[in-house]
């Protein structure tokens, strides 16, 4: 059809949804918030959950946070499904040239013995933290209050996911299929598997979804991933001529300075609503964070031996500091 | 050691299962119980969930690679969409109707399955079951998304669509919708896979997506087609789910036959009762239209529904029990929804209208045993009213059925004349019924459907019957979002509109 | 016997994947629907790798389909290189 230049007294007549200028006034939204704010069913819920009839559908109750609107909990990266997805994907394209490089290179087989040993001892149990990861996420999404606070935990969750089969891939490159056999005994019992393994589990049967929020994505991943990742990984075993593996996590390193600015933002939002929140999170950070450093020191161990308690040390040092900065210092 | 000569090749399987399914472990420090605790309730018996079959073996990077494609894909179409006023292309902006049901009712809906499958998706203790949940989790938040995208640019322009949110939770029609999605997400993780994967999924959303979309791209509206087209493309791998679920379920207990089959009959009638409104947005509310109501349920109800309870005869499942009913009511059921829609049509966020003589033609054609016999005259009269300048309206409440929560409009199967009414008391209550099948399920769980939020009485008691205070509660703008199509703004501009961009007067 | 079918979005990438169906399912009818391709076929509907790169003259991965289609009906089989789709009766 011929559209001429008259389009111009083809006039709007209205800006944005009535539920979104409510919020942020009467101009055009963006699809971050047409995507994310009020979707969610608010009122005239039908039926109690048979699972737990204690509870409503979408019930803001189960967790001790409280907030006047849980909206406020906003994804600073403002992922809604296809800028989250695009995102993704272009990091993909990324991690297979890497993947392609080291594995037409033959850069996995020219790693001395002893190195690559540590790498799959260290790399490939983890593909099952990475997992419960993806099950708490998951949990999170399901049980949470308010899109913007639960969609985050979606992606999250499919991430982690992610993060559990590049692991794979790492372990089948470097290894075989032996090694993740390998790897997945040494979680179920090898010693320096078992507390991040009970911690893991522990966080699998905690339904209050803020709580688990903190234990998994602050505490746990927030030790995690820069020590074995940054000062593992990037540091150590690249000095020590494995910078082929740093390759391969290249993802988990920027997935994580990513993720915790998303992190950092909902913990802070949270601490500032309240003298009440702030106690309960402060509470939950020093439970979870404790433990979560005593799980990873057997683990660091694997690959620094002695340093392990001074890496775990240091890296608590800057846990604590970056926490302090969301309003939370414990 | 030499790394390459012992590599093993490994198949799409195998690989699938090193990378998925051997991530879980049996916990030791927790209890299964105490991990996965809703997965026993119901009853269904689980022995080996290895034995689960994943249907699509996607991992994550051919997830993000291929859903991120058909990303670049919608957006391109959308923006366009929005930048040369693609909405003047449609046929006539009557069909808008049928988006703005859309968006208040099926969008919402695609958001409770959202949640729902992220609660199945932690819940079920089986790895490859909850992979494919938790894809299909994040696949429905796009469905939701894409949808408002979609639309978002056609609340610019016309009316209806603005307040969907709170139609969302507080007009009466919504309540169809909303308290099918509540139903499920109320329900176990096995009943929850069966009503939305199964039920709605596998035996219903065809018709609600195939037909239509086709349709939409018929009435020239791309940014519908596209959102539908681009949904439908995850469905094909959530309806897999639904069915691999189901034989599943079959296939590790007798003993969850009869739990299975129940579902099946209550959620093919919920499913069918939801699917009422698509009857009268394809026979009613496309300007041009691809096939009838009737024709759309031939291929996908029959012939494709036919198909597959012949396969799941295998394991003792019968069709669902309301099928002869539905099989009844497909000549009527768009017909006596549209008159409903009519008569209660100030209450709409959206429009209605009466058929013009061509509309009847093709609707006599459609349905020769039906049309003339029954709707035609009603439609005559009405017409007759509106000529002499006294438009029917019904401001009366409408009896809505406590289970699907639509307007008891429905005729007796065997005789369309009399309208079909049930009613039970359930600890000295009375319920209503639009039909046997709603009555069942009710008597089967009445401790649930007693809670029901029915969105008439709510009018009455909260509002004191004052329809004016009703309107600015559901945010439904009176005389601009509701009533007669014939006379509204949405008509007016669009006629303006389209006049602009086609002449140079 | 009943059918199973598939169904593609119309258009260029799809257009050599619908012949590669139609080669490998001679018994298969093809229906063209404003901008959706339906293709039945009864009993049985089988979609080759092998095929598919014979018309597009380029490598092809199955799980590529995923990005056109519309809807399907049967069970559903996969592997790297076809795709079936049936009903047991």
């Amino acid at each position: 059809m011929q559209i001429d230049l008259r389009t111009v007294s083809i006039q709007p007549q209205r800006n944005a949804f009535d539920h979104l200028v409510r919020r942020f006034g009467d101009k055009p939204a963006s699809r971050y918030q047409e995507g994310s704010y009020d979707i969610q069913a608010a009122e005239n819920l039908h039926y109690r959950p048979t699972w737990d009839p204690e509870q409503q559908l979408y019930d803001a109750g189960i967790t001790r946070i409280v907030m006047r609107d849980w909206y406020a909990l906003k994804d600073p990266r403002q992922f809604y499904y296809s800028t989250y997805t695009l995102t993704r994907a272009r990091q993909q394209d990324t991690t297979e040239a890497n993947f392609a490089f080291v594995e037409s290179r033959g850069l996995a087989d020219r790693l001395a013995p002893e190195l690559r040993e540590a790498v799959l001892r260290l790399l490939v149990p983890l593909r099952h933290a990475a997992w419960g990861a993806n099950q708490n996420n998951t949990f999170i999404c399901g049980y949470g209050f308010g899109t913007t606070f639960t969609q985050p935990c979606m992606y999250h969750a499919m991430d982690s996911l992610g993060i559990a089969q590049y692991l794979s891939r790492l372990g089948m490159l470097l290894g075989d299929v032996d090694a993740l056999d390998a790897g997945k005994a040494a979680w179920l019992d090898g010693p320096a598997w078992q507390p991040l393994r009970r911690y893991v589990e522990d966080c699998m049967v905690v339904r209050d979804p803020f709580e688990l929020f903190v234990a998994q994505n602050a505490a746990l991943d927030g030790l995690l991933y820069p020590l074995v990742y940054g000062r593992i990984v990037d540091d150590e075993l690249s000095a020590r001529g494995a910078s082929a593996v740093a390759m391969l996590t290249q993802f988990m390193a920027e997935w994580f300075d990513e993720t915790r600015k998303w992190v950092d933002a909902v913990l802070k939002t949270a601490a500032a609503e309240s003298d009440h929140n702030r106690e309960v999170l402060q509470g939950w950070m020093a439970h979870w964070s404790d433990r979560a450093a005593a799980a990873l020191v057997p683990v660091v161990e694997l690959v620094l031996g002695a340093d392990a308690d001074e890496a775990v040390a240091a890296h608590i040092a800057a846990f604590k500091a970056r926490i302090h900065k969301t309003g939370i210092p414990f | 050691m030499d790394m390459k000569a012992t590599k093993k090749k490994l198949g799409m399987k195998e690989r699938y299962r090193i990378l998925t399914r051997d991530l879980g472990w049996e916990p030791g420090y927790q209890s299964k119980k105490a991990i996965f605790p809703y997965v026993e309730y119901e009853g269904i018996k689980v022995h080996d969930w290895d034995k689960w079959e994943d249907p699509f073996r996607l991992t994550m990077d051919a997830y993000w690679k291929y859903q991120a494609e058909k990303e670049r894909k919608f957006y391109a179409i959308i923006d366009a969409h929005a930048q040369n006023n693609g909405h003047l292309n449609l046929t006539d902006a009557r069909y808008l109707s049928a988006l703005k049901i859309f968006l208040q009712a099926i969008s919402p809906g695609e958001y409770a399955a959202h949640k729902g499958f992220a609660r199945i998706g932690r819940e079920f203790p089986g790895v490859g079951t909850q992979v494919a949940c938790q894809m299909q989790a994040i696949d429905e938040i796009r469905h939701a998304q894409t949808q408002i995208h979609a639309m978002s640019n056609y609340n610019r322009y016309y009316d209806g669509f603005h307040a969907f949110a709170d139609a969302r939770d507080r007009i009466w029609y919504t309540s169809v919708a909303r308290s099918f999605f509540d139903d499920a997400m109320s329900a176990g993780p096995f009943e929850f896979m069966i009503a939305i994967g199964f039920s709605f999924e596998y035996v219903l959303t065809n018709l609600l997506f195939v037909p239509f979309m086709s349709g939409a791209a018929y009435n020239g509206d791309m940014a519908t087609v596209t959102f539908g087209f681009s949904a439908q493309s995850d469905e094909a791998r959530h309806m897999t789910l639904g069915l691999e679920c189901i034989k599943f379920m079959l296939e590790q207990d007798p003993d969850n036959l009869p739990i299975v089959q129940g579902w099946i009959d209550k959620w093919f009638w919920r499913g069918f009762r939801v699917l009422g409104l698509v009857s009268t947005m394809m026979d009613y509310m496309l300007p041009k239209r691809v096939m009838s109501w009737r024709e759309a349920w031939e291929i996908y109800g029959v012939e494709n529904g036919g198909a597959l309870f012949r396969d799941l005869a295998r394991y003792g499942i019968r069709p669902p029990k309301g099928w002869d009913d539905a099989e009844q009511a497909i000549d009527h059921m768009s017909h006596q929804f549209m008159l409903g829609l009519y008569q209660w049509s100030f209450g709409t966020a959206f429009h209605s209208w009466i058929p013009s003589d061509d509309d009847m033609a093709w609707l006599s054609a459609k349905y020769p045993d039906t049309f003339d016999r029954y709707y035609r005259p009603r439609w005559a009269h009405i017409k007759k009213l509106k000529a002499a300048g006294t438009p029917f309206k019904n401001y009366g409440l409408a009896r809505l059925c406590q289970c699907c929560q639509l307007p008891c409009v429905f005729t007796e199967p065997g005789d369309p004349t009399l309208t079909c009414h049930r009613e039970t008391v359930y600890k000295g209550e009375k319920y209503q019924f639009c039909s046997d099948g709603c009555k069942d399920i009710f008597e089967h769980e009445p401790e649930k459907y007693i809670q029901a939020w029915l969105p008439m009485p709510a009018l009455f008691s909260e509002l004191g019957g004052d329809v004016a205070a009703w309107m600015d509660w559901v945010s439904l703008r009176d005389g601009a979002d509701n009533g007669d199509y014939d006379g509204s703004r949405d008509q007016r501009h669009f006629d303006e509109w389209r006049g602009l961009a086609t002449s140079n007067l | 016997m009943s059918t199973v079918f598939i169904a593609l979005q119309a258009n260029e990438e799809t257009r050599p994947i619908i012949d590669a169906i139609e080669i490998d399912n001679p018994q298969a009818v093809v229906n063209r629907q404003p901008a959706m391709v339906k293709i039945d076929a009864p009993g049985r509907l089988v979609v080759r790798r092998e095929t598919i790169e014979a018309q597009l003259g380029r490598a092809y991965d199955l799980q590529e389909l995923q990005i056109n289609l519309i809807t399907l009906s049967g069970n559903v089989d996969e592997d790297e290189d076809t795709l079936t789709l049936s009903w047991n009766e």
